[in-house]
């Protein structure tokens, strides 16, 4: 269990983190999702006591993080998966983590195998490391203390497709087990596959949050002909609120019948038409993070994959 | 659109168990002492203590005046390599960690930053005593071999006293270091920052004293140099004690402390 209360961080005038405030719960994989910049990164850094909050607090197990006895056993973290000793051997660092804990030597090779980094492999020296393997060891550290809870700075990050559906099924299971997951992506179909809960951020401010499911219903219809605004169009004119993307695609706010029937009524080949699981919520981050958002084009690869 | 809280999410059973005992002192005290031997980098390191001795050692011995050579002669030439590479070691416990942004790791396994720095201290100041150790028994060895060779009796010229003085003197070369390393953190920052005390200052003050009457009778108070380096090669007054205090408390005194109270407030990124 995760709580964070009313915290704001502050760097001079700028305001990186505004009155945020969300509980990630046990047994849930919570996403933490917004563009770069938004504030994840910083709010994640305070939950783990390395940034001073300027207020409000953030809790982990009902304690500050600072006060637990021993927190590599009960929160796994991994902020910054590059942020390693080049110099050391993978296994070293598992090494060194499981000596702070107190933990066996047997409990490296395990994690070492539940990660599926080779002994080959964690005998390399980490400079020599893909990111994607970075990752893998990351998430070994954070795993070694056999902990609660789990705050992960995006950790899909260098992750091929087949990574990423390994650590879907990872923290499922860690959450099933009765764990609390906390990860943050500014990908959307990275979360959308993963959490269970999402808490949206930009320009620092929690925009929105509630389960995927919620956040996805009345996400409406996506649609998609030739030409996209001709469509959104005879939508409207049926009096449905549409609004056309890219490729032809429209997002229509009415079921999959009704879109159909406009369609057909107005004389418009279809080239697809299905609910807008993934788009809606995709509009509705675009849309919520609007003002901070740097490229657009970077959330769309999410939706469309 | 609903935005509704996530307390109505009902919760899966946490699991309970026994908190964790707290981290003793020794574990980081143990792994912070690994983790100086556990890099390429970091082995050589300690490795060039003994490497530099031997070499220090295996020269007097070929190149010096074999006659005239005793302890005094060996100690003094293993004693140089040494006041360089030492301090270098006490900034670099530091500020690897953050030139390589392990902080954020050892920070999170051990909140206190405190005590991580309080065991990379005792860590320091135990390999200065042990590397001076290493140095004293092959400059000991040097002296045996080269009185086997000359057939005189090898000549013992160093009192216990001389050999703390000049172990203090180099603990307080890597306490430099190692406040420079708090309070840069960056390993070039630092390292310069302590050449430019070591070999750059005093030449100021040397150029000072020649030029200000003042200052060549009051620099001892105020340049770390001129009592440390007294600490090499002759017996100190109570008065050079006092300016030896005074001095380490303005050079490493305040550095550490300004240094100290920056990375246990600083964000770890």
């Amino acid at each position: 269990m995760i709580t964070v209360h009313s915290l704001t961080k502050k760097y001079g005038g700028f305001t990186a983190v505004d009155d945020v405030s969300f509980t990630a719960h046990p047994g849930r994989v919570t996403g933490f999702l917004g563009p770069n910049g938004a504030g994840k990164s910083t709010t994640m850094r305070i939950m783990v006591g390395l940034t001073d909050p300027g207020s409000g607090d953030a809790r982990i197990l009902g304690h500050r993080f600072a006060d637990l006895p021993d927190p590599g056993r009960e929160v796994g973290v991994l902020l910054d998966a590059s942020a390693q000793h080049a110099g050391r051997t993978g296994r070293e660092i598992l090494t060194i983590a499981a000596r702070t804990m107190g933990l066996p030597r047997t409990r490296v090779d395990a994690m070492l195998e539940r990660v599926s980094l080779t002994p080959e492999e964690a005998g390399r020296r980490v400079r020599n490391y893909s990111l994607g393997m970075r990752q893998r060891l990351g998430i070994a550290t954070a795993l070694l203390g056999d902990p609660e809870v789990l705050i992960l700075d995006e950790p899909a990050n260098g992750l091929d497709p087949a990574g990423i559906r390994w650590m879907r099924d990872l923290l499922r299971g860690f959450a099933d087990d009765g764990g609390t997951v906390l990860l943050s992506s500014h990908l959307l179909h990275e979360i959308e596959v993963i959490a269970d809960d999402l808490v949206v951020i930009g320009n620092g401010r929690i925009v929105a949050h509630g389960t995927k499911d919620e956040l996805l219903a009345g996400a409406g219809t996506l649609v998609r002909a030739a030409h996209g605004p001709t469509l959104a169009a005879a939508l409207h004119a049926d009096g449905i609120t549409a609004t056309a993307t890219t490729g032809g695609a429209v997002l229509a706010e009415a079921d999959l019948a009704h879109v159909g029937r406009v369609a057909f009524e107005a004389g418009i080949p279809l080239i697809e038409l299905r609910p807008a699981d993934g788009a809606g919520l995709e509009e509705m981050f675009l849309a919520l993070t609007a003002e901070s958002q740097r490229d657009s084009a970077i959330e769309l690869e999410g939706a469309v994959a | 659109m609903t935005a509704t809280t996530l307390d109505a999410v009902p919760a899966a059973s946490a699991r309970t168990r026994p908190t964790p005992a707290p981290i003793p002192f020794r574990r980081v005290l143990e792994v912070e002492l690994r983790k100086m031997f556990d890099t390429r980098s970091g082995f050589w390191l300690m490795a060039s203590i003994v490497i530099a001795s031997a070499i220090a050692t295996v020269v007097t011995v070929t190149l010096g005046d074999r006659g005239s050579l005793t302890f005094d002669s060996f100690a003094a030439s293993v004693g140089s390599p040494m006041s360089i590479v030492l301090p270098i070691i006490g900034v670099l416990a530091v500020t690897s960690e953050w030139s390589q942004r392990t902080a954020l790791t050892t920070f999170t396994l051990v909140p206190g930053r405190g005590r991580v720095i309080l065991a990379k201290l005792v860590n320091v100041l135990m390999v200065g005593v042990v590397s001076m150790l290493i140095a004293l028994g092959v400059g000991a060895l040097g002296n045996l071999v080269n009185a086997a060779i000359t057939g005189d009796d090898p000549v013992w010229d160093i009192a216990a006293s001389t050999f703390a003085q000049i172990v203090l003197a180099n603990e307080l070369g890597m306490l430099l270091g190692f406040a420079l390393g708090l309070l840069m953190r960056s390993s070039p920052a630092a390292i310069v920052g302590y050449f430019v005390v070591n070999l750059v200052l005093p030449g100021l003050s040397g150029a000072l004293a020649a030029s200000q009457e003042w200052w060549a009778d009051n620099a001892g108070w105020f340049d770390i140099n001129q009592t440390r380096f007294l600490l090499f090669d002759s017996t100190l007054t109570g008065q050079e004690w006092t300016q030896l205090a005074v001095t380490s408390l303005i050079w490493i005194g305040l550095p550490f402390a300004i240094g100290l109270r920056l990375v246990m407030r600083s964000e770890v990124k």
